[in-house]
């Protein structure tokens, strides 16, 4: 190392000050409650306050990370019309894109499956690295796969440390400063739709959405957990999924559970829907449908 | 003389011991060093540039590590084959070597301990699962109750192989009223470290190779194979070069108890096997996947014909009694069980519960060399603990090293 560049000699006494508070700290975050549902909405905003610092730091541009809460009486539901998806992976990059996932290593909340029509919708016959020089492909139909946020959730049963859970609004959560990384509930989901940071997730500075959630599209650090949260920086401002704004054929519906008037309740209630390894009784809020 | 005055005596006693030895004792240290420090470095690697460098990915997230965890809690309830002759039918041949299964069953904890620490994500946040300090799920997640029961196991063991050493060092008989209710507590609790381990796979509807009930029993079976053949070469190695004797009779005691629970492990086995071969539903895939491979991908069929020819051969071996009372034959029937079980209970059981994954792709996991010297690791520390273990207990056993009341010296 060249002897100019290096680090300026800590004295002791700078040693022990940052030792004594770093002890001090850890001794009060010990004491008081630790997982970010457990915080008061006061030490919860400071905590973003100081998160907000750290991600602008990082990023060089302002980011925001919201704690906009669940909205009451609303219960968000998912529908995906089947005949009508073409396979074209849009939702998969505009997911990417919206929710600041790692592109390198890459990680992927959606997982779209190719499947063959002679077989129906079978697991062990698909390809989800399907690539055709155009979709969709004769015979073939796809099936997107993500997080279903079942209400049932064996992911949040599994968790021992309860770093997971769902919210009122039935959005399952990852408190990502809390996750030890243990991927009990990787091994828990039926539908493969946990996601572990393998390495140091990166995201190119230009391609960071600044707009952020804390329970959700924040940048995450390594070795813990993420999944799809059905946007939930987007959704609890009133705003459709990115992946819904997305579709080019209309295949995505997305809405209030509790609104009999909503589009997502007509789908249930006038669409032949089912939803996926129904035997497994997670209860997902996550609905497959036929629209024609 | 106080236990205060007394207790750094015997630690100070039993550094002096572990500090002497020959130069097979020396090359052996020097050998586990090598190891330990060779899996430090890459666990260093793995911490700084995080579990990439083990071929864990998200279609197979548990891997190498989680099985040789899963299979080392099977070694640790072992310790209760041997507890529950010595101390209930006050059986003396087998009474003499029981702290040794004790020692056995806190060496194998420590490693499993280590396997789960060295397999998180965030290995700086494992204070996350004390509870108080964190907040363990409990009682939801059987990972919390996994956590619990290994700890009170390795705690319980620890206390009782101490104790009695330490009364043995002070040439007093042991206390029965610390010691008997331990032990009789150490009998549900080994047969509970291991079924909360198989319910922590068994539990999981998502993955039907595990979501078997007959896991549990298995496991309970597997473990009385494999913990005892461990054993069972160590008494043959104190006998070899200390002077403890063990009774032919107990070993070939142990044996017989081998033989049975390896019938038991393969009876189990086959009625699982029966099961998915005969209903032959869409969950027969992962079995498949183990045994004969599904199409281009067979990189475990050998390992699991290896298994299933290891544990036959076993139990051929020791249920003739002339098999296990000839020393040729005990020593083959023991590495058998021994590599047979690591198979099975191994990767033999977490990589086909994984593959193929949730939505039907397969990814083909093979450990990474990271991982490998990590695993080498992690063996090496136990074995360093159980070494120097040893290098206590047997002179303590042997009345070799003993506290004198004028002197305070060892000798």
């Amino acid at each position: 190392m060249d002897p100019e560049k290096r680090p300026p000699p800590v004295s002791r006494r700078q040693f022990a000050s940052v030792a004594a508070a770093a002890a001090a700290g850890f001794i009060l975050t010990a004491c008081g409650p630790k997982r970010l549902r457990e915080l008061s909405r006061e030490r919860l905003a400071a905590l973003l306050e100081d998160l907000e610092k750290d991600y602008t730091k990082r990023f060089g541009t302002a980011v925001v990370v919201a704690d906009t809460p669940p909205i009451e009486g609303v219960t968000f539901a998912y529908a995906l019309d089947l005949s009508r998806c073409i396979g074209c992976r849009r939702c998969v990059y505009a997911c990417v894109e919206e929710n600041n996932q790692s592109r390198d290593p890459e990680v992927q909340w959606i997982r779209v499956l190719g499947m063959n029509k002679e077989k129906g919708i079978d697991f062990s016959e698909s390809d989800p690295y399907y690539q055709p020089a155009e979709v969709p492909e004769e015979g073939h139909f796809y099936v997107p796969v993500a997080c279903q946020q079942c209400r049932n959730a064996p992911c949040t049963k599994v968790c021992p440390t309860g770093a997971t859970w769902t919210e009122p609004d039935g959005i399952v959560v990852i408190d990502y400063d809390w996750c030890v990384g243990c991927r009990y509930c990787m091994a828990a989901c039926p539908y493969g739709a946990r996601h572990f940071n393998w390495a140091e997730p990166t995201i190119p500075r230009d391609h960071l959405n600044t707009k952020t959630h804390y329970l959700g599209n924040r940048p995450r650090p390594k070795g813990v957990v993420e999944k799809c949260t059905f946007c939930i920086q987007r959704v609890r401002a009133g705003r459709y999924p990115a992946c819904v704004e997305v579709c080019p054929v209309g295949a995505r519906k997305f809405g209030n559970l509790l609104d009999p008037k909503s589009e997502i309740r007509y789908v249930i209630e006038n669409k032949r829907v089912l939803v996926l390894k129904e035997e497994l009784n997670t209860m997902p809020k996550f609905f497959y449908f036929y629209g024609t | 003389m106080s236990i205060v005055s007394q207790f750094p005596r015997f630690v100070a006693g039993s550094f002096r011991l572990v500090r002497r030895g020959n130069a097979a004792y020396w090359a052996w240290l020097a050998f586990l060093a090598v190891l330990i420090v060779s899996g430090a470095l890459a666990f260093a690697r793995q911490v700084s540039e995080g579990l990439v460098v083990t071929a864990m990915r998200d279609q197979v997230s548990w891997g190498f590590y989680i099985g040789n965890f899963t299979f080392l809690v099977g070694v640790a309830a072992a310790a209760v084959v041997l507890v529950i002759p010595a101390y209930i039918y006050d059986w003396k041949p087998i009474r003499e070597i029981v702290i040794y299964g004790e020692l056995l069953a806190v060496s194998a904890i420590l490693m499993c301990l280590l396997f789960v620490l060295v397999d998180i994500g965030r290995p700086d946040r494992f204070w996350h699962l004390i509870p108080g300090l964190g907040h363990l799920n409990f009682p939801r997640s059987i990972l919390a109750w996994d956590v619990l029961v290994l700890n009170i196991y390795f705690a319980i063991n620890f206390v009782v192989a101490t104790h009695i050493l330490y009364r043995a060092f002070n040439g007093r008989h042991y206390d029965t009223r610390i010691v008997v209710p331990l032990v009789l507590l150490s009998i549900p609790m080994a047969v509970g470290i291991h079924t909360v381990t198989a319910f922590l796979f068994n539990g999981l509807a998502a993955r039907p190779y595990w979501n078997s009930s007959i896991l549990a029993p298995q496991f309970l079976a597997s473990a009385f194979c494999s913990g005892p053949a461990i054993l069972l070469i160590l008494f043959q190695v104190l006998r070899r070069f200390t002077r403890f004797e063990i009774q032919d009779q107990a070993i070939s005691k142990i044996a017989e108890l081998m033989a049975y629970a390896l019938f038991l492990n393969l009876f189990l086995h086959g009625a699982e096997a029966f099961k998915e071969y005969y209903s032959d539903t869409q969950h027969l895939l992962y079995t498949r996947y183990w045994f004969s491979g599904l199409g281009e991908h067979r990189t475990l069929v050998p390992y699991a014909w290896t298994a299933v020819a290891l544990n036959l051969s076993a139990f051929l071996l020791f249920i003739i009694p002339a098999g296990r009372r000839h020393w040729v034959t005990l020593n083959l029937g023991c590495l058998a069980t021994y590599a047979g079980c690591y198979i099975d209970k191994g990767m033999g059981l977490i990589i086909p519960g994984l593959t193929p994954d949730a939505l039907g792709e397969i990814y083909e996991y093979v450990p990474s060399l990271t991982e490998l010297r990590v695993a080498a690791g992690v063996f090496a520390v136990g074995f360093l603990v159980f070494t120097l273990m040893l290098k206590v207990a047997v002179p303590i056993s042997l009345g070799e090293f003993q506290h004198e009341p004028d002197t305070g010296e060892a000798h």
